[in-house]
């Protein structure tokens, strides 16, 4: 059975280190607002993507480009251009969220195939199954809120193929329904493709420690023994009834190398590996991890474990060092 | 220019939710949503305790919408869903793909939590049988305009214009974690919190506020003095958003307002009392949703 390895790529030299290292399919980004990942200095432009293409289709790897933005009306001919441009440069698939976006798509290029992008929100095999029904996707991935059960039921009941995130940073809301970022900077992975962006983030020393803010908005302090991440607005410190703690999450990633035998008893179609903004380390290492991982679990299953070393590897890639299963394990919930 | 009650978005004893809409009879609202859209655990009112409103309000005059919920994750949210979308004596609610294939072919509402950020998303909606539009709360009036342009023929606008901003979902209840509990074993604390519960940043800054597993804007989002800007962009129907207290008073004065009763400024003022946290509307002048334009605080 099949269980593709997706790896994100950033750029040419992430790219090739998913490639190099057991990618099935990488995917990637435009150097513009049409991609959930839509970060300074990162991405591709025409020239560096039909390199990356070129890399990965030599060496037996698909190429997935992510246009999960929302178009807004006035400049919604960019969205089209990633579309004609992508189509032009012989991606293998598109991850799509916009249903204007994706009858576009489907009926300039029928011949090109679609994934519903987990910033189209699609939790549930109803709303799966519309999108196959009017745009042919091909392949849905599906938010971090589902529990495993869940999970199983969705295949169950459509035969779009499922594609879960493995690991990385970690979503705590429905992606694609969460504007928290935009309420306070202005900005949201809708709207622009970006989440609590770099450009409205404010580090100070002050006497009392560490701040970090958000156009403005105290996001969480840190004392001398304390590590700052990156302060992603839902992985803050916040008071509420007179206690102070992480009231959203924890910053931690997701890592679900355990599961991988579950996911094959599903059908999963592929595992999806967070971390477009990552370092070209981070995948190479996270990718040769995963990679070995599904290769044993494929092996022989039953007597697969998640063995230490791996899991080691993984905990030092984690932000703020910590994993969970997320809403894959029903009492994070 | 029409005034909609949205659903409550908090979870209310059965009695509050029946005293409530007792009252609205007599309000002057045009449209009024009913139903559970955050969370299936949310269980005072029944389906057919719903019923049962939607009737009274629809013989009072009102027009009755039934509101689906937002996250739907499990067959039993999925059995729910088919019971309202094929209830068939009432007009459906979608906020959430799902609900629309549900609903194809016959008129309904999509909500606020479907992302329609452009008209050509509309019209898909539209051809599924979509009558009015609800606009996700994050696009500004500049956005509305331009996607006006193009609106599908017999599309009626309907926009978010008082109350807690709903903001995100998740299958976290947050509310739940504040009580170290369990999400399957939450105690209903939901119950002790009817307008969610206020979460501050670490120098008392009044931030967002936690309802179960949906996240809200602390700051009371109102556009009162917005109506004639509304008005002249094409909006049909204006949402006000269930708050425990003062709701009548809210949907009063926004009736003032929009019959040219008393001027804009008067009607924030009239409203200023009953604003329970900071009053916001950065989303609808294309800034930071948190932000409050200028043009009001002078």
């Amino acid at each position: 059975m099949s269980l593709e390895l997706v790896c994100p790529a950033g750029n040419l030299p992430a790219l090739k280190a998913a490639v190099d290292n057991g990618a099935d399919c990488v995917y990637m980004g435009f150097r513009n607002s049409t991609n959930a990942r839509a970060f300074a200095g990162l991405n591709f432009d025409n020239e560096t993507a039909k390199q990356g293409i070129r890399y990965a289709h030599d060496r037996s790897c698909k190429v997935l480009l992510a246009l999960n933005t929302y178009p807004q009306t006035a400049e919604s001919h960019i969205w089209k251009q990633a579309v004609d441009d992508a189509a032009e440069l012989g991606i293998d698939a598109l991850i799509l969220a916009d249903l204007g976006l994706m009858r576009y798509a489907s009926r300039t290029y029928p011949d090109l195939r679609l994934h519903l992008s987990v910033q189209g929100s699609a939790t549930n095999y109803e709303a799966i199954n519309f999108y196959y029904e009017h745009f042919d996707i091909q392949r849905a991935v599906l938010p971090r809120v589902l529990s495993l059960a869940q999970v199983e039921n969705v295949v169950k009941n459509t035969s779009v193929e499922i594609e879960l995130f493995g690991f990385g940073g970690l979503c705590v809301m429905v992606e694609g329904r969460c504007i928290l970022s935009s309420y306070a900077t202005g900005e949201s992975p809708n709207t622009a493709g970006v989440c609590s962006p770099a450009k409205a983030v404010r580090w100070q020393q002050t006497p009392n420690g560490l701040e970090s803010r958000l156009n403005g908005v105290l996001l969480d302090k840190y004392s001398a023994n304390e590590n700052a991440g990156y302060p992603t607005l839902c992985k803050g410190r916040f008071e509420v009834e007179d206690e102070i703690y992480y009231a959203l999450e924890e910053p931690t990633s997701l890592n679900t190398l355990e599961l991988i035998p579950d996911m094959l008893r599903i059908g999963i179609s592929a595992i999806k590996i967070e971390g477009r903004q990552r370092s070209p380390v981070y995948v190479e290492q996270v990718t040769r991890v995963w990679r070995a991982a599904i290769d044993a679990a494929k092996q022989d299953a039953a007597h697969y474990v998640a063995k230490e070393d791996w899991m080691t590897q993984l905990g030092k890639l984690s932000e703020g060092q910590q994993h969970t299963l997320g809403a894959y394990y029903r009492p994070w919930k | 220019m029409k005034i909609s009650l949205g659903p409550i978005l908090y979870y209310w004893t059965r009695q509050s939710v029946l005293d409530f809409y007792e009252q609205v009879v007599n309000w002057p609202a045009d449209i009024v949503y009913l139903g559970e859209v955050v969370c299936s655990r949310r269980h005072e009112m029944r389906f057919g305790d719903w019923l049962d409103v939607a009737s009274k309000l629809s013989a009072a005059g009102k027009e009755v919408v039934l509101s689906t919920q937002a996250l739907l994750e499990s067959e039993s949210d999925l059995k729910m869903l088919r019971r309202l979308t094929g209830s068939g004596q009432f007009c459906i609610e979608a906020n959430d793909i799902g609900a629309v294939r549900l609903s194809t072919g016959k008129p309904f509402v999509v909500g606020p939590h479907i992302n329609t950020y452009n008209g050509e998303t509309l019209a898909i909606l539209a051809e599924q049988g979509a009558t009015r539009w609800v606009m996700p709360v994050e696009l500004s009036r500049y956005m509305l305009a331009e996607l006006l342009v193009k609106k599908p023929q017999g599309m009626e606008t309907e926009v978010f214009a008082y109350g807690r901003l709903p903001l995100a979902f998740s299958s976290r209840c947050f509310t739940a974690r504040r009580h170290n509990l369990p999400k399957d074993d939450c105690h209903f604390k939901c119950l002790e919190h009817p307008c969610g519960m206020t979460l501050k940043t670490r120098e008392g800054q009044s931030f967002l506020a936690l309802n179960g597993t949906q996240t809200q804007s602390a700051s009371i989002h109102n556009l009162i003095s917005e109506i004639d800007d509304m008005r002249q962009l094409g909006v049909d129907v204006v949402r006000i958003s269930p708050q425990p207290d003062h709701t009548g008073e809210v949907v009063a004065a926004f009736r003032a307002a929009i019959d040219n009763i008393v001027s804009s400024s008067e009607a924030q003022t009239a409203l200023a009392s009953f604003l329970f946290d900071d009053p916001c509307d950065g989303y609808w002048h294309g800034l930071s949703g948190i932000e409050q334009s200028i043009k009001m605080l002078s």
